[in-house]
């Protein structure tokens, strides 16, 4: 499957089938930090990710000034 | 996994709350969250007029989203802090919003307007930028509320942000900043109502609401808090939810409901000094308020050409 990730932005190929929560952590990304959202839906982390999909990883994390 | 609420395909789920739901039980669930928070702290009324505060980013436009479905007569107000195009992809963002859900958007570009912009008047005043950023929105929010007869100003802070605050102010033992780290401060002299209606939904569920409702917003993060102080407090605390979920919720609202009435005279004592800056009028303890200041100084380096300015570290946080 095909992976977005961001800061910064960069796509990765990853083998499928997978599930959304082995998927983190073989990126080793926390999943209370981001998003998944798989052919533009939202899916939770136990969802299987079948190997044509394009992922998006979306980081949730924002703040600076405050 | 099946939503919580109606047994439908489930969209997302919430760890801290072992539970997970569909899209439309999604949204509710985050209407229902901020109905709960404005209710419990009675932040406002239904007459009151509220002015949100806009970044372009996904909490603010969440929160405006939701107060407009709610009934709530709310304006926004943008900032534009001068940072490059990451400012003028926020104000996009911004615009298009207020136009598509037909809302009042207020603007005030602090470049045009006092002279500066925060990635050249940080240094020029000696503050990091997320510092100078921080004390020009509390100012400016607060004296377009006072100049536009607004009743309160709702700000998008959640539960990450308000968590991530706390930590820091509990590493330093900062009880000023304690005494004050509430999801309302009422309207003072100088000073609007200010609240805070998403402490209930992490920033997780904000992110996920704008992309659930189809709002578009600024995904990437401001090129100037790269590596800040509170991003790694969010970092730290995200590593601890992962393996125990419920933790910062758990850390927030113990403190609001056992510390905070302990620590809260520590920030009305410092309110006893406050009188009006003879620059702006507004509140200060300072002789002159910490954002005149800072425009100040940044307009002279500017002038000069950008040589280092004296140092200023002094704070005021509300």
């Amino acid at each position: 499957m095909k992976v977005l990730l961001r800061n910064p932005s960069r796509e990765i190929e990853v083998p499928g089938p997978l599930r959304v929560h082995a998927l983190l952590e073989r990126l080793d990304i926390n999943r209370e930090a981001v998003l998944v959202i798989s052919d533009g839906t939202l899916v939770t982390g136990d969802a299987v990710l079948p190997p044509e999909v394009t992922v998006e990883i979306r980081p949730v994390i924002s703040g600076g000034a405050l | 996994m099946k939503c919580r609420a109606c047994s439908r395909p489930a969209v997302i789920d919430i760890r801290r709350h072992n539970t997970a739901f569909c899209q439309d039980c999604f949204v509710r669930h985050c209407r229902d969250q901020v109905e709960r928070t404005v209710h419990a702290y009675d932040m406002f009324g239904p007459d009151d007029r509220v002015l949100v505060a806009v970044s372009g980013g996904k909490d603010s436009l969440a929160l405006w989203d939701i107060l407009l479905d709610l009934g709530v007569r709310a304006d926004g107000l943008y900032l534009g802090l001068g940072i490059g195009e990451y400012s003028d992809a926020s104000g996009r963002y911004a615009r298009d919003f207020a136009s598509r859900r037909g809302a009042k958007l207020v603007e005030v570009d602090i470049p045009t307007t006092f002279g500066f912009d925060i990635p050249t008047g940080a240094p020029a005043a000696r503050r990091t930028p997320c510092s100078a950023c921080g004390l020009s929105k509390r100012h400016l929010f607060n004296q377009a509320a006072l100049d536009g007869g607004y009743d309160v100003v709702a700000t998008g802070h959640n539960l990450d942000d308000e968590a991530a605050v706390l930590f820091g102010n509990v590493l330093r033992w900062d009880l000023a900043y304690l005494g004050r780290q509430l999801p309302v401060l009422p309207a003072d002299d100088g000073f609007a109502r200010k609240v805070k209606p998403l402490v209930r939904l992490s920033e997780r569920e904000t992110a996920a609401y704008c992309v659930l409702k189809g709002i578009e917003y600024i995904v990437e993060e401001c090129p100037m808090a790269e590596g800040n102080r509170h991003l790694g407090y969010k970092g730290a605390l995200n590593d601890v939810e992962v393996r125990s979920p419920g933790s910062k919720a758990a850390f927030y609202f113990g403190f609001l409901e056992r510390v905070a009435p302990l620590v809260e005279t520590h920030a009305t004592e410092q309110r006893a000094d406050l009188h009006p800056c003879p620059e702006c009028g507004s509140p200060t303890v300072s002789e002159v308020c910490a954002f005149c200041r800072l425009a100040e100084k940044a307009r002279r380096n500017a002038s000069r050409g950008g040589h280092p300015p004296e140092t200023d570290s002094s704070t005021e946080h509300r």
